[in-house]
Order: structure tokens, then sequence, then C-alpha cells
């Protein structure tokens, strides 16, 4: 299942007298999404939309048609669904047709398969899995992240806490190996930033449905009664990426301690709750183009193509080498509503950005804190720095 | 309720002012502060507005325009009575604006619908919608008054836009997330200033190219905080003062070598500037101290802060009459 989006909006609407008519030149790209059957979210206000991720998409590619215009580049995205089953027959049939920058939305194991199909054909832009293993032993020199890793997102929270001196952690992880690597990445930042885990303990996900009836009866007598007897500690921090039991814990806890992570205070790459840098105005474009509020992923697909946009505009000629290289470069820098230049590191494929960290409604704060310092880029204080990258590119 | 209170302080400060004015808008305090430009005091605040930012005058000083942003209009107000008069429409969301040399018509970036909106003052109408890149913001005239820039933030251009047939005449590719842009007082050239690329273009406007790129570097401040927003140029064309954000400070810049001069510690977070109507000193809102600095222009040294609203965003200085 696939569908064709041709965006020049606003091409005809637009006069100019320049005598450099660059050749019309275009600039072809896919979203290939992998939807695999799993349990339902524990709120029903998490339930995916059907275009999760190719709103971004039509967005991203509807400005870049827009600047397009003005350039003699148009940008024609093909976004596809698919299945564990077919997603490589479906990216077999992009390569084939030679679509040269391929967004992803999928796990880390199909994204690294994807990412060794496509070889020197295309570029692979990761735009969901935040997978630490994705930037080091397992990364590829054609697989570009936009979405942060977990290292990042974890030392985004870890920096916030150090700063507000709750350096005594519970950590809660689940019993999932995603859970478990992103476990990992909370005690490698409390190492980092000199916090300290006073106490672990594992949310076994023993299956049955995560939504009942009245199923909050019995939440409000298992939450206080499995975090009970804890060492003192000043916050709860929830390692769920599968999202098992997160959600349930603000307000269950056995000591009135806040709840950080997935759940509580999120460190996350979008929220539509952000408006600082001109965020607002990603917002109403997006909710005016998408019916909805932007998720994560549709600011990671976006963030994507705007990569391609504007290697496109700045190298102009439309040749895949020269955009790839490029991007590579350190003359490539993005503008993404974040307050600062977003740039590729060369080691590992990863964009360097800030992470908002959203409680509820609001963004609470932005990391890095002012206070974490760095020789080179401040936003390396986030997620894994050069000498430390286990990537061999 | 708002309109007596309005009316009543309108009538308390109806005495003729002396000395030049400072009027700076408060983003997040939804108000004017009017301060004395000899003393530096704050002499009134006007309020009843959401979200307050791009501020100007018109040419003979008497009207004050507001981009009021959340109520989606540009609000006018008597410069020497602070009264409010008829508003303008302004398309949603506006955010920087300028006038015509003339004072008239007013041309608005519309960021969210990525058009320039433009307004005659005098019948409250629009004349024109102009589409140009994603999301507009930066506006500047020509001192001739024939062409006004717009720059898109997205897109990462200046446009330049046709006053009389209000059609994008050239496009000139600049650096990331433009902010602003200002013309040389004899209008031979335009410098736009790049946010997050951290530069400012130097423009040919005749050649509608970029001649040159001005590059910042303050020792101790990381080069992603060196962010240029607002741009001035002194009447004589010598000198450009630029506003970098996060760096809090404004960079002086020769402008027969672009070589940047100095750099002068402000207050947090500079996002705007503007001259005394005597040309003797610049003024800079500090978003984040919550202050405007006074830099004199002739040592261009700064002298002092003075307190004023919740984030400042916008200023303009008129002379008294």
């Amino acid at each position: 299942m696939y569908h064709l989006s041709r965006a020049a909006a606003g091409l005809c609407l637009l006069i100019s007298t320049s005598p450099a008519a660059w050749a019309d030149v275009e600039y072809r790209a896919a979203v290939i999404r992998v939807d695999a059957p799993g349990p339902m979210p524990i709120s029903r206000l998490d339930l995916p939309p059907a275009d999760l991720g190719f709103a971004g998409a039509t967005l991203g590619t509807a400005d870049n048609a827009t600047t397009g215009g003005f350039m003699g580049q148009t940008f024609v995205t093909e976004t596809v669904v698919a299945s564990p089953e077919t997603v490589e027959a479906e990216m077999q049939r992009l390569l084939d047709a030679g679509v040269p920058y391929i967004v992803t939305l999928a796990d880390a194991a199909t994204t690294v398969r994807l990412a060794d199909m496509a070889g020197d054909r295309a570029l692979v832009l990761n735009a969901k899995a935040t997978d630490d293993s994705l930037r080091g032993t397992d990364c590829r020199a054609n697989l570009l992240h936009t979405a942060p890793s977990d290292a990042m997102l974890t030392d985004a929270l870890a920096q916030y806490l150090v700063w507000k001196r709750w350096t005594n952690w519970f950590l809660i992880e689940g019993s999932h190996p995603e859970d478990q690597a992103l476990a990992a990445a909370y005690r490698r930042a409390a190492v980092k930033f000199g916090a300290t885990i006073v106490e672990e303990r594992v949310y076994e996900d023993t299956g049955g449905a995560r939504r009942t009836d009245s199923g909050h009866v019995q939440v409000q007598k298992q939450m206080p009664v499995f975090t009970q007897s804890a060492p003192a500690h000043d916050v709860v921090i929830a390692a769920d990426r599968a999202g098992v039991f997160a959600a349930w814990l603000p307000f269950h806890t056995w000591d009135a301690r806040p709840v950080a992570g997935s759940a509580g205070l999120i460190p996350e790459s979008w929220s539509p709750a952000h408006e600082a840098w001109g965020g607002t105005q990603f917002q109403t474009r997006f909710e005016k183009s998408a019916g909805r509020p932007a998720w994560d992923e549709d600011f990671q697909v976006w963030t994507a193509l705007r990569v391609i946009g504007e290697a496109a505009t700045r190298t102009k000629g439309g040749d895949y080498a020269v955009m790839r290289n490029f991007i590579l470069s350190d003359q490539f820098d993005l503008a993404a509503f974040k307050g600062q230049k977003l740039t590729f590191r060369d080691w590992d494929g990863q964009l360097r950005q800030p992470v908002l960290l959203v409680a509820g409604n609001v963004v609470a704060s932005v990391s890095p804190q002012e206070e974490f310092l760095h020789q080179v880029s401040q936003l390396d204080t986030l997620g894994i720095d050069r000498p430390e990258t286990e990537c061999k590119r | 309720m708002r309109m007596a209170a309005l009316a009543c302080s309108a009538a308390l400060v109806a005495a003729p002012a002396l000395a030049d004015r400072i009027f700076v808008t408060n983003e997040k305090g939804n108000s004017v502060t009017v301060l004395d430009a000899a003393s530096l005091e704050v002499i009134h605040t006007i309020e009843g507005m959401q979200r307050p930012r791009g501020i100007t005058a018109s040419p003979d000083g008497r009207h004050i325009y507001v981009c009021a942003s959340d109520d989606n209009l540009v609000r006018v107000y008597d410069a020497a009575t602070y009264e409010e008069l008829p508003s303008l429409p302004s398309g949603p969301d506006p955010e920087l604006f300028v006038l015509h040399p003339s004072g008239n018509p007013l041309y608005i970036a519309n960021e969210d619908d990525n058009i320039v909106t433009v307004v005659d003052v005098n019948t409250r109408q629009v004349l024109a919608e102009v589409p140009v890149g994603v999301e507009p913001e930066g506006m500047g005239v020509s001192p001739d008054g024939r062409i006004v820039v717009n720059t898109s933030e997205t897109t990462n251009m200046a446009h330049l836009i046709d006053t009389t047939s209000f059609e994008i005449v050239e496009n000139v590719l600049v650096d990331s997330r433009p902010r602003f842009a200002e013309y040389t007082p004899d209008g031979k050239l335009l410098l736009v200033s790049a946010e997050i690329g951290g530069t400012v273009s130097v423009i040919d406007p005749e050649k509608q190219e970029v001649i040159h790129k001005i590059t910042f570097a303050v020792q101790g401040v990381l080069p992603e905080a060196l962010q240029p927003v607002g741009v001035r140029v002194t009447a004589d064309g010598t000198k450009a003062y630029v506003a970098l954000g996060p760096a809090n400070r404004v960079a002086v810049v020769d402008l027969s070598s672009f070589e940047v001069k100095d750099y002068l510690l402000v207050g947090q977070r500079v996002w705007q500037l503007a001259f005394s109507p005597d040309g003797a000193f610049l003024y800079t809102t500090n978003g984040n101290s919550n202050d405007i600095s006074v830099i004199d222009t002739a040592s261009d040294t700064v002298t002092v802060s003075v307190q004023v609203g919740e984030q400042p965003w916008g200023v303009v200085a008129v002379k008294s009459e």
C-alpha cells in the first residue's frame, strides 16, 4: 500500500524574473513505515493515528516545495505502509525504482536490514528507532538518525534532575529487551552526570489486556505495594519503552515522589506544546495540514525530509553523491525550531538536537542545561560523544 | 471595565511630553513600556494587548504601531497621549512589519500563512497579500521605497518585492532562519541576519547577490549561541549594530571592511534594536533579563540598563514634539 504526493504548492503563485533559471530538478524520497501487531497502549489518548509520521512527510514535502518553487526544484515523497513480512519487498521496489532518500519508521533490527539493502544506492534516515545500538555497534555508513538516541534522551533528563539536585534515583524498568536497553541508558546517564541509583526493580509484563473497565481499582492497590520499601530517593525513573506500566506510576507511588522518564517528566524530541524558537509556526502549519497535533515521529520525518530539502537548496544540482557528501559535511546545518543549528555527528550519523522535557501539557525545560559545558558543542553533552563511540563507519 | 480604565489613564497623561520617548513591547507582559529618553524613567505603561512583538512609529513620530500577535491585529497608539486609535487588520499572527518611508502603507509578515500583508494605514484596508516563503519574518524597505524585503525563516531567503506591483522580483538565498532585513541609508547594501546560520549576509541589491557574509566569534561563547537577529545601520551608513541573541552581545560592524570592531555586553537574549531620533543612542531589548540596554553610539559603550516589562521584544524611539 503506498501513496504518492507531488508537492509543488505555490509554484504558480510566485513570480521570479531571475535570469538565473535553474534547470528543473526533481527530488524523490520515500517514507516507509513498518506496522507490527502489538498490544494497545494503556491510554486511549496514546492510540497512534493512522497517518503517524506520514503527516510529517506531507508538511516536510510542502515546506520543501515552497522553497523549491523559488529554486526550480520539485519534491516527490512516496509513503509506504509495510508489515514485518512485506517491508523488504517494499524496500526492494523503492530501490529498483531509484528512490535515493528513504526515511524509515521501524524497529532497530529492521532499520539495519533496510540500510544494508540500500548500500550505496540510497541514504536511509531513521526517524523512529532510538536504540543506542544503531548508533554504536550496528551503525552503518549510509544510515542517519533524526530520532534522538536513548543516550541523548536519558542524558537530557539526567542533566535536568542533577541541576535540580534530585540525584537519588529509584529506577523501575520493564521486562522487555527495549526496556532493559533504556534502563541501561539511564544507568550510564547516572554515572555520567553524578546521580545515584539507590534501588532498581523490574516490572514484569505478565500479559493480558492493557485496558479493562474500572482497571484502576486494582492498579490503585498494586502500584503502591510495588513501589513500597524503597531506600530514600528523590525521584522515580521509569524505563518502560514497551508502555506497560509507567503511565500508572504518577500519584500511585508509595512515597510522595515525582516520576520521570517514560511518564511524568518525559524527554522527547517533540511535543505539540512546544512553542519556543518559532515552534508555534510548525504546530499551526502541521495542525492545519493534518487535523491533529504532531507526534515525535511526525517531527522526525519532517526533519528527515527537511534535511533533503536543505541540502537541495544549498547544492542545487540534484546529484545524489553531491547531496550525500554535503549532508555529511560540516557545511550542513538545519533550523528545526530548537533554538540552534542541528548538524550530524560524523562519528555515528546522529542528528545533534536539544531534547524537550515534557510535563503533561507544557514543555517544562529543554536540555542541554546551560551549566553542562562541552569543548566542541554543548549538544554533545547529550548522547554518545566522539571518544566513546563504538561505531566504526 | 478595561475600556473605562484605558480612557481614564489616557486622560491622566494628556499633558504634552517634552523629551524623546522610547516605546518597548513586552511580549509576556502584554504591554508597552514608555520611557522618557532623557531621564530613562518609565513614565507610562500601555496595556490591553496580547503578545505584542514588532513595534514601529510613523515618520512624523505621532503614531505607534504594534504587532499584537495573539490579537491578530496591528494596534495603533497616539505617541503623545498613549490613547489607542482604531486598529489595522494584519492577517494572522503578525510578528514584524515595516512602514513605507512615506509613512504608508504598512508591510506585515504573517508567519502562519506564508504571506506578506500590505495595509493602508489611513483607510485600514488590505491592499495586497503577497505569497512568500515558509514562515515570513523580517521586513525591510529600501530608502527610496521601491522595494520591500521579506525574509522567510524556513525557506532561508530574502524575497525582494516591488512595492507598486506587489510581486516578487528576486529571491536571494541566505543562511538558516533569516530574521531581519535592513538597508543602508544610501540603499546600496542590504543586510540580512540569519539566526541559526550565525551570519549576516551583505546583499548588493543591484546585482541581487550576496557579496559578503559577516561572521561572529566571541571568546568563551559557544558558536551556536551567536545568533544574529536585529540589525540597525547608522544614519551615515558607516556602522551596523547586530544583536546576537543568547550571546548577550551587540556586534559593532564597520561597513567599509565588514569587520566586527567590537562586541558590547548587554542584557540576556538581545533581539531587537532601535536608535534614538538623533542617533546618539542605540536601545536594545533583552528578553530574558526584562530590561533594555542603552549604547552610546559615539563611544560604542553600554551606559546603562533599565528594567521594563516582562520579556521585552521590540523597541522604537520617537522625537518630542
